[in-house]
């Protein structure tokens, strides 16, 4: 039977009304745990696994599977209305997505990045029904030497994110680095930056920091700054629908974030952030109003918000295919499957063909709730934007600090978050760019872990990163992306 | 919290519903600590534990509170401190957790708490890629002795089982295991990635995490780390094939310093008459884990001699000075 017979059978099951049911049931979950920052999709899956001893396997897993898509969806809101991420893969959606919020564009900001989702998780998961074989062999190619020139890749889209004083940006980026150190060294198992607390061993929170820098930083900053009893009102400007220009200046960042995304998803040290990354650099470097970044371009939002759900969609290709999980959230996806005395890998689709099938079909549908379930509420998220700024600024004080002290009820990490926050408030005042702390944090340890695993297996030769043909495309990308903008400057209008 | 709350909520009332008469070895509340974050390995022990105590009525209530972080040593310390003198709470723990006491210098040990029993555990298997030119452990434990630095082994984080069997497969294979070329991974995932595309020369990690691989011929198993042919696993032992080594990636259940001898006696018998239920059989066997069952003092015994084990091995593969 081909791949699509397969799939329209899947579909039958799939549109039954129950399982309909708990599809809109896990993309409802997903939304609601996306906007609050810190607990993630992996997280909530993990206390769901005992519900498998009560559902049947092809019910769990529609709810499992639009539960994760469904978080990428709800953590683009906030990101966006309140520059408080929910999830890692929506911190750069908060840089360009902020500044248009606070513009009085928030409504066609969330509108592209609910509709960017759509058409990169549909994308996604075609390629996910066609693709798979070719995507696994490129998940394996990849090793540390692969990996460390990917990290290098990433890093020069740094460079989009510095802003106006390089010497500042790339002070913030050795911020963000000098972040990733703290903990238990991958390689020795060695403590370094831990300063004796125990908390410390594991590293800091992605989230947390995000959280911190972004929404609590941003709090201190409007406090230190305006005079709190002269209430303004941010008004909603113009359409509550994306424009014509804005279609326009969308579809191609959705179509380049979802060709980003996908394959980051199914590497195993991929993850949903760095396609993210690639996906603002390139807009910035390709649009036609570079300067437009960092006062709220649409093409910032659009792309990255595409590159995440469709970093989603690729990490179930190695997942049901390879049975190798390549995120937490597939991790603990891998632990279901097992409760069922399942085990995804080659077999899964012969052997269980028919709940394969129904869950990528209801992938499908549940993309589709989720556009109906996103787009009508835009008119009443932008809402949020009418409370006053006092009364707005504190509710994202105590929705930060709930979310993030929900997560491991840890007193400790409030202090980090408060602690973060107010070196990103100190950011703020002296001018320097928070974006490259996160990079930073975020490609620093998997740079470093990869550069000595590559140098730990070569018995200290480098030139794996040149005899290897992927490392050496991929350095020599790099090289390319840091040197074409200064020989090559386009016309400015 | 809501959710977890609310789920326990829910056992808790269907335990209640279908339980007739408590026995009169029931205790009123007892608390799981899982030094883990939701889903892992100890994790799942210990919502196992706290569904069959509740069930079979050996507790009236039982809560599940997960401390992560450190190799479970946050949890550790926290048990230690927190807990002492408490005849109603458990720490689930394992191997794992000692060699994390050791690697980062926990100023609490498993020597600062009572044990009590140890429950389930796993056997490691030793892999390589199927187009691997190695065929048997003889061929790895060679190459191992030509040129030890070129046989590099993916596996888990430092100082874990994982590394710990590459130190002692090493040592018995007569290489020099101060120069063990170990490439540690975060997450099975990308250690399985890296062995399936070749880019160390062998793997090691817990049997079921690569049973599909190995059942499917994508990874050959060059052997098992249990003292005895494992029911259903077609690979031989490590020792059937002259590596003296023996691993059990166990866990257990240890309670807190200074309790009582009648405290002691009181969880005593209530994990041995959980052990003893059918419904945690069903948990072993829904779940594929052993049954190392080992109680009380032998259990006691037992944890001192791993641990002089594991820190020999770390010292002599340089994690531990």
């Amino acid at each position: 039977m081909s791949a699509l017979e397969q799939l329209l059978g899947g579909f039958a099951t799939a549109l039954t009304l129950q399982n309909l049911g708990w599809s809109l049931l896990g993309v409802s979950l997903g939304t609601f745990i996306g906007i609050l920052p810190g607990i993630g999709p992996a997280l909530t899956i993990a206390l769901l696994l005992p519900i498998t001893g009560y559902l049947d396997p092809t019910a769990a897993f529609i709810m499992f599977g639009g539960l994760y898509y469904g978080a990428m969806y709800g953590s683009s809101t906030t990101s966006i209305l309140l520059n408080t991420p929910g999830e890692s893969g929506s911190i750069i959606t908060a840089i360009e997505g902020n500044l248009m919020a606070r513009s009085g564009r928030g409504a066609p900001a969330l509108a592209t990045a609910a509709i960017g989702s759509f058409v990169a998780g549909t994308i996604g998961t075609l390629l996910l029904t066609f693709c798979a074989p070719l995507v696994v062999k490129l998940a394996i190619a990849f090793g540390p030497a692969e990996y460390f020139a990917l990290m290098i890749l990433a890093f020069t889209t740094a460079s989009a994110m510095l802003g106006s004083h390089i010497y500042k940006g790339l002070t913030a980026l050795a911020i963000g680095i000098a972040m990733g150190l703290i903990g238990i060294d991958e390689l020795t198992g060695q403590a370094r930056l831990a300063f004796g607390y125990p908390q410390l061993l594991d590293g800091v929170d992605l989230v947390v920091v995000a959280v911190g820098l972004f929404a609590v930083g941003e709090a201190m900053h409007v406090a230190s700054r305006r005079d709190l009893r002269e209430v303004t009102v941010e008004t909603v400007k113009g359409s509550l629908w994306m424009s014509r220009e804005d279609w326009r200046r969308s579809w191609k960042p959705w179509l380049r974030g979802t060709a980003l995304g996908f394959p980051f998803g199914a590497l195993p040290a991929g993850g949903t952030e760095i396609p993210t990354f690639l996906s603002y650099f390139f807009e910035k470097k390709l649009s036609k109003r570079p300067r437009e970044f960092g006062t709220g371009a649409i093409e910032g939002v659009a792309g990255p918000e595409a590159a995440n759900n469709s970093a989603v969609a690729g990490v179930l290709v190695p997942l049901l295919s390879l049975g190798l999980p390549t995120s937490a959230t597939a991790a603990i996806l891998l632990v279901a499957f097992q409760q069922y005395g399942l085990q995804p890998g080659p077999q899964l689709f012969e052997a269980s063909g028919p709940l394969v099938w129904t869950l990528i079909a209801s992938l499908f549908i549940g993309n589709a709730m989720l556009l109906v379930l996103n787009l009508p509420l835009v008119g009443v998220w932008v809402k949020l934007l009418s409370i006053p700024q006092p009364l707005l600024y504190g509710g994202i004080l105590v929705f930060s600090t709930l979310g993030v002290y929900s997560v491991n009820r840890s007193a400790f990490d409030l202090g980090l978050l408060f602690i973060t926050g107010f070196i990103g408030y100190l950011m703020r005042r002296f001018e320097f760019p928070v974006a490259p702390c996160i990079i930073g944090l975020i490609l620093g340890p998997l740079a470093e872990q990869n550069l000595r695993r590559a140098l730990s297996i070569s018995q200290g030769d480098w030139s794996v990163f040149v005899t290897h043909p992927i490392a050496l495309i991929l350095f020599i990308l790099a090289a390319t992306m840091l040197v074409l903008p200064v020989l090559w400057r386009p016309k400015v209008n | 919290m809501k959710k977890r709350n609310f789920l326990l909520t829910l056992t808790a009332a269907f335990a209640g519903a279908t339980m007739l008469a408590i026995p009169a070895l029931a205790m009123d509340n007892l608390t799981i600590i899982a030094p883990a974050k939701p889903g892992g390995g100890w994790d799942q022990t210990a919502r196992s534990i706290a569904e069959v105590m509740q069930g079979a009525g050996l507790a009236k209530a039982v809560t599940v509170e997960n401390v992560a972080g450190a190799g479970g040593t946050v949890g550790l310390a926290q048990f230690a401190d927190k807990n002492k003198g408490d005849g109603s709470a458990l720490l689930v723990n394992g191997l794992v957790m000692v060699g994390a006491v050791l690697t980062n210098q926990s100023p609490v040990s498993l020597a600062d708490t009572t044990p009590i029993a140890r429950l389930t555990g796993e056997y490691e298997v030793i892999v390589v890629p199927a187009a691997s030119p190695l065929k048997t452990l003889g061929d790895l434990a060679a190459a191992m002795k030509t040129d030890i630095g070129k046989v590099s082994v993916g596996g888990g984080s430092a100082g874990g089982t994982d590394h710990i069997l590459a130190g002692l497969v090493a040592q018995a294979a007569g290489a020099d295991a101060t120069k063990l070329n170990y490439v540690p991974f975060s997450g099975g995932g990308e250690a399985l990635a890296a062995i399936l595309g070749g880019h160390v020369t062998a793997g090691i990690s817990g049997y079921g995490e690569w049973e599909g691989q190995i059942k499917s011929g994508e990874l050959r198993a060059l052997g098992i780390s249990s003292g005895a042919k494992v029911e259903g696993v077609d690979i031989p032992t490590l020792k059937e094939q002259g590596i003296e080594v023996e691993l059990a990636n166990w866990r257990s259940v240890v309670a807190a310093p200074g309790i009582s001898d009648d405290q002691k006696k009181a969880l005593l018998d209530a994990v041995d008459a959980m052990h003893k239920s059918d419904a945690w059989k069903k948990v072993l066997a829904d779940k594929k884990w052993l049954d190392l069952y080992m109680a009380g003092d032998d259990f006691g015994t037992f944890l001192k001699a791993e641990n002089d084990r594991v820190t020999a091995t770390l010292k002599t593969i340089g994690l531990v000075q």
